[in-house]
């Protein structure tokens, strides 16, 4: 078969449906949205009836593939690494319980943050969980650690993370296929009480989770993703993980690095071969792209050994994604670069789309709060974050999903009043409605502002969980019926939506304003989808 | 042909990675090796975007392109062309599409901006939208600037025409052909430019 061209995240995505997935479960986020997209749009994946579904959130997508895999099947579910924190119970604990079907936690990291509110490294997460981390250094290598994955998840009987980074995520390759892999049978756990972690039990499973590391590090010894190569000046011995491998080659057009090379990309470290290398050369460097993990782990505290260099000692930068300038620099070769950058070029933030939304309800939100000092609007995550940019400058707050409401609550209970909540549909399904639910119990003074627009915007136009369902979300929440208010947000209703505005910020209660009016890129593209359809 | 190191430049929204998939078909049908690193997410809206195009005989280390060893930026904005400058060999080209996309106020005066794309010394700046709409469509602007590339690809033509006939086969016979019209008119551009010298 030829080979395919495509994305790290479509490679893993293709890699389980030819690896005998049955089931995969996700919420968006950049940089791993394209793994569900991918295998929802697939063909073969319908025909292989294979189960794919966008969850309210990152914990609830963990759980449901958690159940798939005590069902027996092998199962994947997908997040970014802040996702991750979300679905932080089901991980650890699943760690615990075990797997009966195969399981992989795909975790996208995002170095430099291109889309994120932070750079965690994930890794750090597979390591508290204690299970096996796989980390490819290519396209072909995530879709071939896939097939590797599932069979180690069931060899082990542990849930295993592969954590990739954007630049992977988001970079297409030539990937070979392998032979199609059965679906497992429907199968339930021979322990009936294995997933049952009640202190007495867990207490059995924690201890067998940790007497299964040893097998955990001779797979790492063992798998042929984790390689010493030769090299002949010893001054030197380099550590390289995923990506850093690649980077470190391009600094060698023959590909033969003189030095001695551990390629990392199975964890628990091959101790085995970081040993030699360690023996072997005078100093080490550890090229990694995200927190200085492996560093961290060789120098230990007191750093008393050999020197170990890397991003504490400033050989490469302690933060930031690596690229082969970076990797280059720290193995001593010049820097290569072209002309400067022209001082008029000017800087190109992302902004709100020309007829979007979220840009009228800004401009009626900034005029009803006029008469109050600013730094009142707690918001979160999503295309409505753009809202902190010029011109609008309407926000003053981005956390995390869903801290909007809980903010402004804390806020409120300390005496700031108007406190007001900004938060997207899919961010109040993810996260919001829990915390709106403790302000209704504690009768704190918020305005909620629920910008509608029927989807999940910001990564491209994924279902929204609660479709025309919010303010019968708030109403059985608690939500006072008179004081949940849906406005359209076009020009024409302006001064209109100002007013309920006010009202709403003038009331001593919660109150919940809903501007509804679709995204105006899932909207072209149905115009569009519909003009096609008449042609 | 040994590598070909390209980056794609323009503002979020304006089609480059259909750019990059018609170069990446052509490529991969003359059995070369491929990376390409794309931008998604936050900066789709509206902001910079760039990919990374890798073509090569042998197979392709670093998903980015090192800073200095770009053969070639192909940008379909005239500023973002410049944004990549730092990645350009010395003698690397610099083709790029003349018709600013403004949705910042602070964007400089155009003519300020042709005259640093002046500045560098192998460069082709061509009115792409122009070219098309006499062609019938400004929709092919990306296809226009990415024939103005095809001298310095080292592909064959005919692979860049199997491409088209793959990407835009399936919307009709017509699409493809002035697709490949608006190629031959972004190819001639730079042929007459490089006869002259
Ligand atoms: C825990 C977590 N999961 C996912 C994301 C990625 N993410 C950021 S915004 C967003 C969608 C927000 O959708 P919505 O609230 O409807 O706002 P819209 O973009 O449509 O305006 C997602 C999925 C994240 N930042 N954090």
């Amino acid at each position: 078969m030829q080979k395919q061209l495509l994305l790290g995240d479509e490679a893993i995505a293709q890699g389980g449906i030819d690896a005998g997935m049955s089931g995969i479960y996700a919420y968006p986020g950049t940089p791993s949205t394209e793994i569900t997209e991918f295998v929802k749009a697939s063909k073969e994946a319908k025909e292989k009836n294979i189960s794919a579904n966008w969850a309210a959130n990152e914990k609830t997508a963990a759980e449901a593939a958690l159940g798939m895999s005590y069902a027996g099947k092998r199962t994947m579910t997908c997040m970014k690494h802040v996702g991750l924190n979300v679905a932080a119970d089901p991980f650890m604990n699943s760690a615990i319980t075990g797997v009966n079907g195969g399981m992989i936690y795909v975790v996208a990291d995002d170095p430099s943050m291109h889309s994120s509110q932070n750079e965690q490294d994930s890794r750090v997460f597979g390591k508290f969980a204690l299970i096996p981390i796989l980390e490819p250094s290519s396209q072909q290598e995530a879709y071939d650690m896939v097939h590797y994955g599932f069979d180690l998840s069931e060899k082990l009987g542990v849930p295993v993370l592969m954590r990739i980074t954007t630049r992977l995520a988001h970079s297409r390759s030539g990937v070979q296929r392998k032979n199609h892999v059965k679906q497992n049978d429907f199968k339930l756990p021979e322990d009936l009480r294995q997933f049952v972690l009640l202190p007495s039990i867990a207490r059995k499973q924690y201890k067998k989770l940790l007497n299964n590391q040893d097998n955990f590090l001779k797979e790492s010894n063992n798998s042929t993703y984790n390689k010493y190569i030769n090299g002949d000046d010893k001054s030197l011995g380099i550590i390289a993980c995923g990506l850093g491998y690649n980077y470190l080659m391009e600094n060698y057009p023959d590909r033969k690095v003189p030095n001695p090379v551990v390629k990392v990309s199975q964890y628990p470290l091959p101790v085995d071969m970081i040993n030699k290398l360690y023996d072997e050369c005078d100093e080490i460097l550890v090229i990694e792209d995200g927190y200085p993990v492996v560093e961290e782990m060789l120098k230990g505290p007191l750093n008393k050994g050999k020197k170990i260099h890397g991003r504490l000692d400033g050989y490469i930068p302690r933060d930031g994604e690596l690229n082969p300038n970076i990797v280059g620099e720290a193995l001593g070769f010049p820097k290569t670069k072209g002309e400067e950058i022209p001082s008029l070029v000017a800087m190109r933030p992302p902004s709100l789309c020309k007829g979007c939304s979220h840009i009228d309800a800004y401009l009626a939100l900034n005029e009803a709060l006029e008469p109050y000092t600013k730094g009142r609007v707690f918001s979160d995550i999503g295309c409505y974050t753009l809202g902190a940019l010029p011109p609008f400058e309407s926000i003053n707050t981005c956390v995390d999903m869903g801290a909007s409401i809980t903010m402004a609550k804390g806020a409120a209970d300390s005496g700031m009043f108007p406190a007001v909540a900004v938060i997207g549909d899919s961010t109040f399904t993810h996260s919001g409605i829990t915390g709106l639910l403790d302000a209704v119990n504690d009768k704190s003074s918020i305005t909620v502002v629920i910008v509608d627009n029927f989807t999940t915007a910001m990564t491209g136009g994924q279902p929204s969980s609660a479709l025309n369902r919010i303010g019968n979300i708030c109403k059985g929440l608690g939500v006072e019926e008179k004081h949940i208010r849906v406005m359209n947000p076009l020009k024409k209703h302006h001064e209109e939506n100002v007013k309920i505005f006010k009202e709403e910020l003038e009331y001593e209660g919660v109150s919940v304003c809903i501007p509804t009016r679709e995204c105006i890129q899932t909207l072209n593209r149905k115009m569009r989808a519909k003009a096609k359809a008449k042609k | 042909m040994k590598k070909k190191d390209i980056i794609l430049a323009g503002v979020g929204g304006q089609g480059i990675l259909s750019i990059a998939a018609t170069i990446g078909y052509a490529a991969v049908q003359s059995g070369l090796y491929l990376k390409q690193a794309e931008v998604h997410g936050m900066s789709q809206r509206g902001g910079d975007v760039q990919s990374h195009l890798r073509l090569s005989e042998n197979e392709v280390a670093s998903d980015l392109i090192p800073k200095g060893k770009a053969d070639m930026i192909l940008s379909v904005e005239p500023m973002e062309s410049l944004r990549y400058l730092p990645y350009l060999h010395k003698e690397g080209w610099l083709i790029t599409n003349s018709k600013p996309f403004i949705n910042i106020p602070n964007y400089p005066e155009e003519n300020l901006i042709f005259d640093e794309i002046k500045k560098i010394e192998n460069h082709v700046l061509l009115d792409a939208e122009t070219i098309a709409k006499d062609l019938g469509t400004s929709k092919a602007a990306n296809m226009v600037i990415l024939g103005a590339a095809f001298p310095f690809l080292d592909l064959e033509f005919e692979k860049f025409e199997e491409a088209l006939k793959f990407i835009f086969g399936k919307k009709g016979q017509d699409l493809v052909n002035l697709n490949t019209k608006a190629l031959k008119a972004g190819r001639q551009i730079t042929e007459n430019k490089l006869d002259k010298r």
